[in-house]
């Protein structure tokens, strides 16, 4: 008996030559990348290096055109697999929020615990005030989301992706679209969730926050990984030339 | 010449071949003969109440009918439109464009002559009024179907994903995400559908109808032959205003209240 046969039995997350092409363009040519129970991933690269693509494919919001990926060992590329099921157990947040416009905050984060959960409205309701608390928001439970601001919109967002009380979050690019005084809000969210323990997949170009809470980065680039490691070793004295030119440009 | 007073020349001159027109208009008419053909008040006033209690109920009624029959249809039909399976969409695109492209007029008198003659089974209760209205149901539905797509492909993509990735199914996504915001994208064409049905129940005349069935347009051709004057017309096409004109201005107040949800 050691501490390795206690631990979990599957990586969160697992992703085996992964290839995904939208038409003539391949995006993602041959990916293997893992992310553990309780890890918090980092994937950083410039646009069009298929890091968001490979993010939204784990929740198989992207058909894969090969490969196998597996969420808590079980193969969501399998047309058997109950993929709404697994769904409620992987959060993802979306760079644009994505907030259901015609539902006042309250409403937004109930509709999917109650549709997709079947839970009853009074449950559905308590869960929802208490993941308002959480990212600091109870007061705007019955506004609208045209009436927050960008930064208030993504911790509903945030606050909508908890309520389903899933195992790991997906993060594409969270703080993008936002004006920046309003990063630090949503960030001081995501800091709290990683010291809860929650296993997270980050596409970001947050590099201060990816050095800071990253158990890992991942460097993406031409639709591979072309390195990854810890974030001191990544960001701080990176092996590949790619890497280095990426990181001269944002740091 | 400076240029204020240029402009105050030039917007006077307007106004003054406005007025000129206008003037033109009125003093060009016959006002006898108006008076006596057109605004008849001892005519007008014999319409009532009739002309409210039967013929502006069922006009009220028929669009009510026509309206909800062709929203439900319409819905199938865009939903057909943007399934997965073929034959679905070829089904419904071939019904779109086929309705589409038939005058009203010739599919409600096809409904209340030609389907009746094809099948003797045919016998919908309220009698040929009511066949009418199928024909006018099924038009309605084609032109609803589009507008309920282009809303339905008009709602972010984001919309969808985002109910996906919390888990949930298709169906649900599409009832509680993308129709309510879809509905709201389309309320002013919708509108315009539904003023458009209130003008075209004045198309059923041609399916023919019993006394109590009669729309504002049958009573007022059915009142002209009787009193042997045209007020009736101009006393119908005044219903028709006041059915119309509050109707937009609600939909309008609607819409502005709606507008805080998007």
């Amino acid at each position: 008996m050691n501490a390795q046969e206690s631990a979990p039995a599957h990586p969160a997350i697992e992703v085996r030559n992964l290839h995904k092409s939208f038409g003539d363009n391949e995006v993602l040519t041959g990916i293997d990348f893992h992310v553990g129970q309780g890890e918090v991933v980092c994937v950083i690269g410039p646009s069009g290096s298929g890091k968001s693509t490979l993010l939204r494919c784990v929740n198989r919001l992207e058909e894969p055109t090969s490969g196998t990926i597996l969420v808590e060992g079980i193969d969501i590329t399998d047309p058997e697999t109950d993929l709404n099921k697994i769904r409620t157990r992987i959060g993802m947040v979306f760079q644009q929020f994505n907030l259901f416009p015609h539902l006042d905050v309250l409403d937004n984060l109930v509709l999917a615990q109650r549709r997709a959960k079947k839970r009853g409205k009074t449950e559905a309701r308590r869960i929802a005030r208490q993941n308002l608390e959480k990212v600091g928001l109870a007061d705007r439970a019955d506004a609208f989301p045209s009436q927050l601001s960008g930064g208030q919109q993504q911790r509903v967002a945030i606050a909508r992706a908890l309520s389903m009380d899933p195992d790991m979050m997906l993060f594409d690019e969270p703080t993008s679209a936002l004006d920046p005084e309003l990063v630090g809000d949503v960030l001081a969210v995501m800091r709290r969730l990683v010291d809860e323990g929650m296993t997270m997949m980050v596409v970001t170009h947050e590099m201060g926050f990816a050095r800071e809470v990253g158990d890992r980065v991942v460097f993406m680039d031409g639709g591979v990984v072309v390195e990854q490691g810890k974030p001191d070793d990544v960001l701080g004295n990176p092996q590949h030339e790619r890497t280095r030119g990426f990181l001269s440009k944002v740091l | 010449m400076k240029p204020s007073t240029r402009r105050r020349l030039f917007r006077g001159s307007l106004y003054v071949i406005l007025v000129a027109a206008i003037a033109a208009l009125l003093l060009s008419a016959n006002w006898k003969e108006i008076k006596y053909n057109f605004l008849d008040v001892e005519i007008a006033k014999q319409l009532f109440p009739a002309i409210i209690i039967t013929a502006a109920k069922n006009t009220v009624v028929y669009t009510a009918i026509a309206f909800a029959g062709g929203l439900l249809l319409g819905l199938l039909l865009a939903l057909m439109k943007l399934a997965p399976v073929g034959p679905y969409r070829w089904i419904a695109t071939a019904y779109i464009e086929t309705f589409r492209g038939l005058p009203a007029l010739l599919v409600i008198f096809g409904f209340a002559f030609a389907v009746p003659t094809a099948f003797a089974s045919w016998d919908p209760p309220g009698g040929s009024a009511s066949s009418g209205l199928i024909g006018l149901i099924l038009v309605s539905a084609a032109y609803i179907a589009e507008t309920i797509r282009a809303g339905i492909q008009a709602v972010p993509a984001g919309q969808r994903e985002a109910a996906r990735s919390l888990g949930m199914a298709p169906g649900w996504t599409m009832i509680s995400v993308v129709l309510p915001q879809a509905f709201r994208i389309i309320t002013p064409p919708l509108t315009n559908e539904l003023v458009i049905i209130i003008k075209d129940t004045s198309l059923l005349f041609i399916a023919g109808m019993a006394l109590g069935d009669r729309e504002l347009t049958v009573f007022a051709r059915d009142s002209l032959s009787q009193f042997g004057n045209s007020t009736p017309l101009i006393v119908a096409g005044l219903m028709y205003l006041v059915i119309t004109l509050p109707l937009t201005q609600l939909v309008a107040k609607l819409e502005r209240h709606q507008n805080r949800g998007r």
